[in-house]
Order: structure tokens, then C-alpha cells, then sequence
């Protein structure tokens, strides 16, 4: 048995409400989670329920109240080292252009300039980027962005990959082409995922495995689902295999109460 | 009018100084404003002898002292104050405890007219160009500091985790995010912080020098001289219009990350 990536042992997460003390609002309470080495498991579910927050305890970015994170059995202490993050808004340094934020994270590597450039021209060419390293990020469009930020993260070649609904501001054609364009990048050196994401048809096409997580305050794990469809996988196509269907159906079965139990609190809480 | 708009403004200038001639011309105009006829020249000038006290100041070439002076004083004053504005700045903004220990202070001496420095300064660095430099600091520092200040407060947090997840450690936060930020903050107001530079040389060269085109224009009223007085206000403004040509071309330079509308090309 090999050592699982990241584990979630009794995670909850409390924060005090903004200008009143006494009140603490729970986004994840009690959760387990094992995201075994090169294994790719997205998280789902509804709107504000605290899919983030458990990513960021991942990436050692936010201290959980009480519980602990392992990550390839060693406690995490401080930020995690071995994972890379890919943010659901931009991250890009505008200041810098596209290359340069390819480069970056050698540099604070330490890695000498011309080194960090060679290796950085050769990721923008594995995303389809090449030529638009002089770029600035606001001259390329989203899809291009968020190719950079991928090409930025894989550089330092992390085991984990965090990634935060990376894809959710990309118009849907884009967005396949994203989504097959990882698999090919994730088949070829298998890391671990931890893909967040509200779209199911997205989660399953991707994955090993799919974690529905019930609707916050408190959220905590509900449902497991292995995704047994074949790889190679084709995003587009594989959404019209009867297997995929099924496990939709099934998937989607135990997050609907769920999803209609967070859209009725979005509800209150705007009509408040 | 679109297609001939530089024409136009031309001609809106010239009609502008034809009617100030005309209007001051002695005895051209029944008395109906002045009893005696030479007084709307006096308190007003005449363009024409303006224009003439300007062509010998510069074919003389009396004025090119006086206006590397005020350049100087001006050069100096931006460099310093944006200096210290961009060190206070980034301190103040990275610590929250320095920050309201001296928040009260900065607010304080910020509210200050600090204009009625400027004898103090002469005081403490003499009538040379120190005194004039001393002044445009303060001025400057305060828009520079204030803009850092914010734009330390303002860096997206996304960027800042993003850079954090990449592996920089706090003094590559420093110099890959903070400052690069701040620094993008400090060009945005460099056009009202070079203007405040300017101002701060030009009123310390007025209330008290030897050189530098205040010095000019506060002779010049010292003898009722008002036609030497106007040439000096045009000249500054002439020079205050090059400036501001040499910064917004500056800029455009140093910003080019920055998105315009204009400019924006998406693939």
C-alpha cells in the first residue's frame, strides 16, 4: 500500500464573522479525505459551501481549526511545498509578461535566468503558447491565461495539483479543449488532483473518483463515487457514453437535495 | 472641427491674446471702467510687450539660468519625495502596527498647509536650491506615500497566494508583488506629483532666491514691472507643458502592462 498524497483527518474550519466576535460561522466540519498518489479526485458542490476553504487547508494557505493534514503521511506545517495551485481568478502578475510569470517560480528557486527561460519556452510550447511569451497577461485572452497559469504551475513539476474551478470562466468549447488538454499533461506525468469544481459532467469526465459535498454551514463529504470509464477519455465524447450517463444520474441523485438546500440559503440570505 | 482641432486651439489662443491687447490698449476704449487710460496696461500687461520681455530673455539667453535652476529644484524634489513616499509607503502598508502608531501624524501633517514651511526651510538650508527642493519634497511625498500606501493595501490577494504557492519567501514577495505594484500606483500619479515638485520650487523660489524663474517673477513685481510678471507666469506654464509631454510619454513607457482601452488586444 503506498502512502496516500493529502489526507484530510477530522478537518473543520470555523471563522468569526466580520465585526461581531461572538459569532463563528463553520464552512467544513469533521472531514475525511484520502487522495491517494497520482489519483485525481474532483470535489463537488453547491455554490458557497466551503470547496475553496478545504483546498486552501490543502495548500497549507489556511490553518484548520482543529484536525490535521498530511501530506504524504509527513504533517503539513507552513505552506505546502509540494503542491501546486491553480486559482479560479487570475493570479498572473500583470506587471510581468507571460514568460516571465512561467518563470518566476524558478526564480525563487534560485534557478539561473537563462535556464528558468529555456524551461519556461518549452512549457508555453506544451500549452500552445509559444511565441506569446512577451506578452502581458492582459493582452492574451482567458483561455490563453489560463494557460499561462498552468504552464506556471507545472514548471516546478509539484506531486499535487490543487486546482480551484480553473476553468469555470471559460466559455464551454474552451473549456473542453482545456479539460482534454490536462488529461493529456496529467497521463503523461501522473500527479495527484484535487480538482474543485461545481460541474458535475466536468468532475466526472475528469476523474478517478468524484466527492459530493453536502451544502455549507458545516459541510462535510456525503458521497463517494469511482468513475470506472476508460482512459484515454475524450471530454466531449465520453458525455455521450451510457456509463457516463448512469453515473450522472446516480451522482446527481444524492447532491440534488443538497444543491436545492444551498440555492434556498443563497435565497434567504439575499431576501434577508 | 474634429479634423482641424489643433488649428482651432491655436486660433482660440491667438484670438485669446488679441482680444487682451485690444482691451489694454491706452485710450482705445471710451473711460468707462478706469478714469485714467494707462491703468488697465498697468494692472494687466499688454501681450505684445510680454511677448517682447520673453524673445529677450531668450535670446539673450538671460532665462536658461533661471529655468535649469527651477528644472533642477523640480528634478530633485520629484526624486527624493517619491523616494521617501515609496520606502514610508511600503513600511507602513506591510506593518499594521506602524501603521496605527503613526497614523494620526501622517493624517496631521498631511492637513497641514505646508507651504508656510518654506521659511523654515530657508532657515535650515539657506537660499540656495535646497530650501526650494525641501518644500517640493513634503508636497511630494505625501500624494507618492499615499498612493503606495494603497497600493500595498490593494494588491490582490489572489496574485499574493498565487506567488506564495509558487515559493517566493517574504523578500521575493516584497520585490516580485509589493513593489512592482506599488511602484505602478506611484506612476499613475505622476502627473499631479510632478506638478506638486514644480509648485513646491517655483513658491520657494518666490518667497526667497537668487535664481530660478520665481526669483524672476518676484522681482519683477517688486518694481510693478507686470508685463515681466506675466512673461514669467507664461513661461512657467510653457515649461509646466513640456513636463507634463515628458511624463505622459514616460508612462506610457513604464506602464505598458497596463491594460487601456485602447490598447487592449485580445486573441
Amino acid at each position: 500500500m503506498t502512502i496516500p498524497a493529502v489526507t484530510f483527518e477530522n478537518i473543520t474550519c470555523s471563522f468569526t464573522a466580520r465585526g461581531d466576535a461572538g459569532q463563528s460561522y463553520t464552512a467544513v466540519k469533521d472531514v475525511n479525505l484520502v487522495v491517494g498518489d497520482g489519483e485525481f479526485v474532483s470535489v463537488v458542490g453547491p455554490t458557497g459551501c466551503g470547496k475553496s476553504t478545504l483546498l486552501n487547508v490543502a495548500a497549507g494557505l489556511l490553518k484548520p481549526s482543529s484536525g490535521m493534514l498530511r501530506v504524504f503521511g509527513e504533517p503539513l506545517a507552513g505552506v505546502n511545498r509540494k503542491a501546486g495551485y491553480m486559482f479560479q481568478s487570475e493570479a498572473l502578475m500583470p506587471w510581468r509578461s507571460c514568460l516571465d510569470n512561467v518563470t518566476a517560480g524558478l526564480e525563487f528557486r534560485g534557478v539561473a535566468r537563462e535556464e528558468a527561460r529555456r524551461q519556461a519556452e518549452e512549457w508555453l510550447a506544451r500549452v500552445g503558447l509559444s511565441g506569446f511569451g512577451d506578452r502581458y497577461p492582459h493582452q492574451l485572452s482567458g483561455g490563453m491565461r489560463k494557460r499561462t497559469a498552468l504552464a506556471q504551475m507545472l514548471i516546478l513539476d509539484p506531486k499535487i495539483m490543487l486546482m480551484d474551478e480553473p476553468f469555470s470562466a471559460l466559455d464551454i468549447q474552451t473549456r473542453q479543449l482545456m479539460e482534454n488538454e490536462l488529461l493529456e499533461l496529467w497521463s503523461a506525468n501522473r500527479k495527484s488532483v484535487i480538482f474543485i469544481t461545481h460541474d458535475l459532467e466536468e468532475a466526472i469526465s475528469l476523474s478517478d473518483r468524484v466527492v459530493v459535498l453536502s451544502a455549507g454551514p458545516a459541510t462535510r463529504p456525503i458521497g463517494e463515487f469511482t468513475v470506472d470509464l476508460p482512459r484515454p477519455r475524450d471530454v466531449s465524447e465520453i458525455r455521450l457514453s451510457p456509463h457516463f450517463i448512469e453515473l450522472h444520474d446516480r451522482i446527481w441523485h444524492s447532491m440534488k437535495a443538497e444543491v436545492l438546500k444551498g440555492y434556498a440559503q443563497t435565497r434567504n440570505r439575499v431576501s434577508a | 472641427m474634429r479634423k482641424h482641432l489643433r488649428l482651432w486651439q491655436a486660433g482660440l489662443l491667438l484670438a485669446i491674446f488679441g482680444l487682451w491687447q485690444v482691451l489694454a490698449q491706452p485710450e482705445l476704449l471710451p473711460p468707462i471702467v478706469w478714469d485714467n487710460p494707462h491703468r488697465a496696461a498697468f494692472f494687466f500687461g499688454e501681450p505684445l510687450k510680454i511677448f517682447h520681455v520673453i524673445w529677450v530673455w531668450f535670446s539673450g539667453g538671460e532665462i536658461y539660468g533661471h529655468l535649469w535652476v527651477t528644472l533642477q529644484e523640480t528634478a530633485l524634489a520629484f526624486i527624493i519625495g517619491s523616494v521617501l513616499g515609496l520606502a514610508v509607503g511600503l513600511w507602513l502598508g506591510l506593518s499594521p502596527t506602524a501603521s496605527a502608531l503613526f497614523d494620526p501624524y501622517i493624517t496631521a501633517m498631511n492637513a497641514m498647509p505646508r507651504v508656510v514651511l518654506a521659511p523654515i526651510f530657508m532657515v535650515w538650508f539657506g537660499l540656495g536650491i535646497w530650501s526650494k527642493v525641501a518644500l517640493g519634497v513634503t508636497l511630494v511625498f505625501f500624494i507618492v506615500f499615499f498612493n503606495v500606501y494603497q497600493g500595498v493595501k490593494e494588491v490582490s490577494p489572489v496574485v499574493l497566494n498565487n506567488t506564495v504557492m509558487l515559493g517566493a519567501n517574504r523578500r521575493q514577495l516584497l520585490r516580485y508583488v509589493y513593489l512592482p505594484s506599488a511602484t505602478s500606483w506611484v506612476f499613475s500619479s505622476l502627473h499631479t506629483s510632478v506638478g506638486m515638485a514644480f509648485v513646491g520650487a517655483v513658491v520657494g523660489e518666490y518667497l526667497g532666491s537668487a535664481k530660478g524663474v520665481g526669483y524672476l517673477i518676484q522681482q519683477a513685481e517688486g518694481a510693478f514691472d507686470i508685463n515681466t510678471v506675466f512673461a514669467g507666469i507664461l513661461v512657467l506654464t510653457a515649461f509646466a507643458l513640456v513636463l507634463d509631454f515628458a511624463v505622459t510619454r514616460v508612462e506610457r513607457r513604464l506602464l505598458v502592462w497596463r491594460p487601456t482601452q485602447s490598447e487592449t488586444e485580445p486573441l
